[in-house]
């Protein structure tokens, strides 16, 4: 077990390895100074000089990666550009607004795609069935910035039920931090529940069709107990497998729906630091989110490992 | 993804059958596809918007009724009417006008990027499924780390070091796409490479380049084609998004992605302006997933 672990979290280096390298291009690789995109063309020669011996412009690319990588590695992810402070503590600052929209709009698009994954799946080839697969299909298509705006104007402008937009702490006004954050849950949600309901589907329709359900049906076991006891566990892998894949697309539908309804996220800090060319804070934001990703790719295959044995036998014969 | 290949190679070429036989199969195997193809009316309609959208884009000078560019400051944010059916936007612009222009963006966009992301993905994952070693391992570490990058935050963060304009969020976008088409077809040659005609052809003096081109890529085809459909879906968004953000199309071109950008200002006086790009934008991204899905739904019939 403890070669498994150690097996699979040196695989994550040279991933993490490759996402280092992208983003350092990404600043580093574009066409024209750096120095002088970041100031602006009405930078003064003085000003340019010192911030390119600042960022170690006048080295040579690899000897830059380098020393960025050793202060990256040391959790130093340099200064905005904008307001001077530090890229992590913004990071920090910010990343608990996002995580809870994230685990709001988790929660609306489980609570959506469980049950009507299932139940396509149990009555395949029904109304249920086609009812459910073409909303997933139209929530899998809608833009959710066109989501966004029309919620707005249905719920904010028109029935005036819900404020339009903005953000409060919960531990300063609960009741107005979930009024606030309905819309963007919902918005950022419905693309996360169209792909769980179609995945959970699938999934479902294939582990129905295995020998042990078979079993269990024939035993006498009632239907809820086939469904949710028997098939449930194993139509329900594939789905908890993409939670890296989902944890990506939380991240990047932040970045449209934090924007529409100004939650003060990571998403707006990325649009805001791009918009406004503060270059260390996208670099950061960027090596951020692709971190997160990676670490819970690697989160889930450990907790697989420990769940099923045979991930772990596989790798071993493998 | 197995699975269509495995239903394609059961249909196109088998060790021993001539050249001509072969594309006769293999012409078979398309019809074959076609055929399941139309047998499937949600697929059929979302060919058929496509169409229709094609055509507006094709004959937009013909169909508006208005310049879809020049300000007509008489007729500022007019509401629907039988002069203006979708109404007119904040600088007098007829929207209707610019919803069809708009199309043009939006299917330039979506074929752009997913031709870029073909064209650099495809070789590259042909090259490492069949030839696998040292250059296998460094692409797919290099993919896995694309990969794990939030989509959206990858090309936006792209478009923004490109600059603005429709040319660089093509391209920011394309090369966002393509990790998934090396990985695609990598994973396709990585199992042809295995197949006995393969080493049929090897035994009869085929080189490398012959049997990737000649064996290995027809039986990628149709995998790819229905992957291109879906990036296509998913492309036209993204450029949508990233104008409805600032940074992919700039006025005064007409998109529905910056359309929406400017409608967010006029939600409570000029509602008008928000919903017609949207629904332009979800009816075209839902045929063109209407149409991949039909396609890999022909494919393997086992997935309906």
């Amino acid at each position: 077990m403890s070669l498994f672990l150690l097996r699979r979290a040196l695989l994550t280096l040279p991933v993490l390895f490759f996402v280092s390298v992208i983003v350092f291009a990404l600043i580093n690789l574009i066409p024209g100074d750096p120095a002088r995109i970041m100031m602006g063309e009405e930078a003064s020669p003085e000003a340019l000089a010192v911030l390119r011996e600042q960022m170690g412009l006048n080295r040579p690319v690899y000897v830059r990666y380098v020393i960025w990588l050793g202060r990256v590695v040391r959790g130093d992810l340099g200064k905005s550009v904008r307001d001077g402070r530090s890229v992590l503590e913004t990071l920090l600052l910010k990343l608990p607004v996002t995580v809870e929209l994230s685990l709001v709009a988790l929660l609306v698009a489980w609570a959506i795609a469980i049950p009507a994954g299932v139940l396509a799946a149990w009555r395949r080839r029904t109304l249920w069935d086609y009812t459910a697969t073409t909303v997933a299909l139209a929530g899998v298509s809608i833009p959710n910035f066109w989501l966004g705006i029309m919620l707005i104007y249905l719920f904010a402008v028109n029935l005036r039920l819900l404020p339009p937009s903005g953000y409060v702490e919960p531990w300063i006004d609960l009741a107005r931090n979930l009024k606030l954050m309905v819309m963007p849950a919902v918005v950022l949600g419905t693309a996360l529940a169209a792909l769980v309901m179609r995945l959970l589907r699938s999934s479902m329709i294939e582990v129905l069709g295995t020998d042990y359900v078979r079993t269990a049906q024939a035993k006498g076991v009632p239907d809820r107990g086939v469904l949710f006891r028997h098939a449930m566990k194993n139509a329900m892998i594939p789905v908890v497998t993409i939670m890296g894949l989902q944890l990506g697309g939380l991240l990047g539908g932040a970045v449209i729906t934090e924007t529409i309804f100004a939650v003060p996220g990571l998403g707006r800090l990325a649009v805001e630091s791009i918009l406004t060319r503060d270059y260390p804070m996208v670099q950061g934001v960027v090596l951020f989110s692709a971190f997160a990703v990676v670490t819970v790719n690697l989160a889930v295959d450990v907790v697989y490992a420990f769940l099923d044995p045979r991930i772990r036998w596989e790798e071993r014969a493998a | 993804m197995m699975r269509p290949r495995a239903a394609t190679a059961a249909a196109t070429g088998t060790i021993d059958r001539t050249p001509a036989q072969r594309r006769t199969v293999r012409r078979d195997g398309l019809r074959y596809l076609l055929d399941r193809y139309a047998r499937n009316p949600m697929a059929l309609a979302g060919l058929g918007v496509i169409l229709l959208i094609v055509i507006a884009a094709v004959a937009a000078p013909v169909l508006a009724p208005y310049n879809p560019i020049t300000p007509d400051f008489d007729d500022l944010l007019h509401p629907p009417s039988r002069a203006h059916p979708m109404g007119t936007d904040d600088l007098g612009r007829d929207v209707l006008s610019r919803v069809i222009f708009g199309s043009r963006t939006s299917l330039l966009a979506g074929i752009i990027s997913v031709g870029i992301a073909v064209a650099v993905g495809l070789p590259l994952g042909l090259l490492s499924g069949y030839y696998r070693g040292r250059l296998d391992d460094v692409l797919m570490r290099l993919t896995d780390a694309m990969l794990s990058f939030p989509f959206l935050v990858l090309a936006l963060a792209l478009a923004a070091l490109l600059g603005a304009g429709l040319d660089k969020a093509m391209i920011a976008i394309g090369i966002v796409f393509t990790p998934s088409f090396v990985r695609l077809s990598r994973a396709q040659a990585l199992s042809e490479r295995e197949q006995n005609y393969v080493e049929a052809a090897k035994a009869l003096g085929a080189g490398d380049g012959r049997i990737v081109w000649r064996h290995i890529l027809p039986n990628i085809v149709s995998p790819m084609l229905v992957q291109a459909s879906l990036a296509t879906a998913a492309a036209i968004t993204a450029e949508a998004a990233l104008s409805f953000l600032g940074l992919g199309t700039q006025p005064p071109t007409p998109s529905w992605g910056s359309m929406l950008n400017i409608a967010q200002a006029y939600l409570g006086t000029a509602p008008w302006l928000a919903i017609w790009p949207g629904l332009a934008i979800f009816v075209t991204v839902l045929a063109m997933n209407l149409l991949g899905d039909g396609l890999r739904e022909a494919l393997d019939p086992r997935l309906r």
